[in-house]
């Protein structure tokens, strides 16, 4: 016993290396797997309101861009106010009233930290669960498609960015409606991403604008970029096309949050189908 | 003692502030990120208990993880260069040679020496967290490139900085 206390302290400096190292790849491995259940994040009350005030200060420096860009949007959005459009007979006006329900709803918020420059990227936003905002919900901004809440607190929200190694979005390129999938990997830059899985008998042509499909969280038709390259590494049944993202990543400042008021419906509805299929089989 | 304990608080703040406000937006060709905040680590007194040495490197990779969003992976990468100091000093530098020069600076050291503790710490640091991070062999060339590049920038910035605080009656 004595021995092997005089062991210890003669190789104190080990095995101080081994119970620190080993509770650092804890953490690490803990926190890979739970995606983001631990609470040493940036929506963690210190670091969000740290990066709140710094965030203020940078805001001052780029008033004139989102002066621009919110002009921009504002001309777009009102080119689509109902009074911008005649209106030829009466009864189609109430035909749509009565049609249509408002299934995806946005809610604006403000990108707070921001990175493009590893291999995992993400968003934090200025609004959480007290304002509605729930884990899997998609993110926009005006030019573009942006990323998906991976996790809440009261106040913040941490966005998995579309840069990011785990990101598939299903996607259609514009002029054939045929769908494919968009990725990302971290040797491409955080202007650029793949557009996979498009059949090889489809001819895309460069610079046709692909956009979302519909089929993901995010509504039909918000935009991600434009072919840049058409034949890409890989592929082998498949096409794989390096698309131009339409999104700068490193000047994002606001976003919309979008809520799909179906998608837990759908998402139920699906789940039925799948435990009908098991069902059938056992 | 008092003076030591502040100056290290002193540098501890900074660094993070410096490390997660302004380098954490600065890379160069999406390859070459500097991390200069584990010069906190290299510059701590050569009296150090050892305990004292790895809980303030694991405090330290845990701060830069809370605002990088990995917990855990700047602090596997700290403690491990706390480790390679250890035994980097205990090989190079004798006990009983100092009285009055408690820190390993570039002043006191001299440049041959401090820049090779510098290298060899901060290449161990970042090979450990770049392959972390990515954590397949598959993209070895591209992590690599980027360990190596980032390393250059580092131990660049940590040699300015060492420059940078000179102080030439402290020389031997």
């Amino acid at each position: 016993m004595r021995n092997l206390l005089i062991f210890v302290s003669k190789y104190n400096a080990f095995f101080l290396f081994l119970i620190f190292e080993i509770s650092s790849l804890i953490i690490y491995i803990k926190y890979n797997s739970f995606q983001k259940a631990t609470f040493i994040n940036s929506s963690n009350q210190v670091t969000g309101n740290i990066y709140g005030r710094v965030n203020k200060l940078n805001q001052y420096l780029a008033l004139r861009e989102s002066n621009d860009s919110l002009m921009a949007e504002n001309a777009r959005l009102r080119n689509n106010l109902p009074s911008s459009f005649y209106a030829d007979t009466a009864v189609k006006h109430t035909v749509t009233d009565t049609l249509y329900h408002q299934q995806y709803t946005y809610i604006a918020a403000k990108v707070i930290n921001n990175s493009v420059n590893r291999a995992n990227n993400y968003i934090t936003i200025n609004r959480g669960s007290n304002e509605g905002i729930a884990k899997d919900m998609g993110v926009i901004c005006s030019s573009g498609l942006v990323g998906i809440v991976v996790n809440t607190t009261s106040h913040f929200s941490t966005v998995r960015s579309f840069l990011h190694k785990d990101t598939k979005i299903s996607a259609m390129v514009t002029d054939t409606k045929d769908i494919g999938s968009m990725i990302w990997g971290d040797d491409l830059g955080p202007h650029t991403g793949l557009l996979i899985d498009i059949p090889n008998h489809v001819k895309p042509r460069l610079g046709e604008p692909v956009v979302t499909s519909g089929f993901s969280l995010f509504p039909p038709g918000i935009s991600i970029g434009r072919i840049s390259k058409l034949n890409a590494k890989g592929g082998g049944f498949f096409l794989n096309m390096e698309v131009n993202l339409s999104v700068d990543f490193s000047r994002l400042e606001y976003v919309y949050v979008v809520i799909n008021k179906l998608a837990v419906e759908q998402a139920t509805l699906e789940a039925q189908q799948k435990k009908d299929d098991q069902d059938a089989t056992n | 003692m008092i003076r030591t304990l502040l100056i290290n608080l002193l540098r501890f703040v900074a660094l993070v502030f410096l490390q997660v406000f302004l380098l954490k937006n600065l890379t160069l060709y999406n390859l070459s990120t500097p991390y200069p905040y584990i010069i906190f680590i290299l510059l701590l007194p050569f009296e150090t208990p050892n305990i004292l040495l790895f809980a303030l490197s694991f405090i330290l990779g845990l701060t830069i993880d809370a605002f990088y969003d990995t917990p855990g992976l700047h602090a596997a990468a700290c403690v491990l260069m706390a480790m390679v100091r250890v035994m980097f000093i205990s090989i190079t530098v004798q006990k009983d040679g100092f009285d009055n020069e408690p820190e390993p600076t570039l002043s006191v050291m001299g440049f041959r020496w401090f820049f090779a503790y510098a290298s060899v710490l901060t290449l161990f640091h970042h090979f450990f967290l770049f392959n972390l991070e990515v954590f397949r062999i598959s993209e070895i060339q591209y992590t690599l490139l980027r360990f190596i590049l980032s390393s250059v920038f580092t131990i660049f910035l940590m040699l300015i900085s060492g420059f940078l605080f000179f102080r030439s009656k402290e020389r031997k």
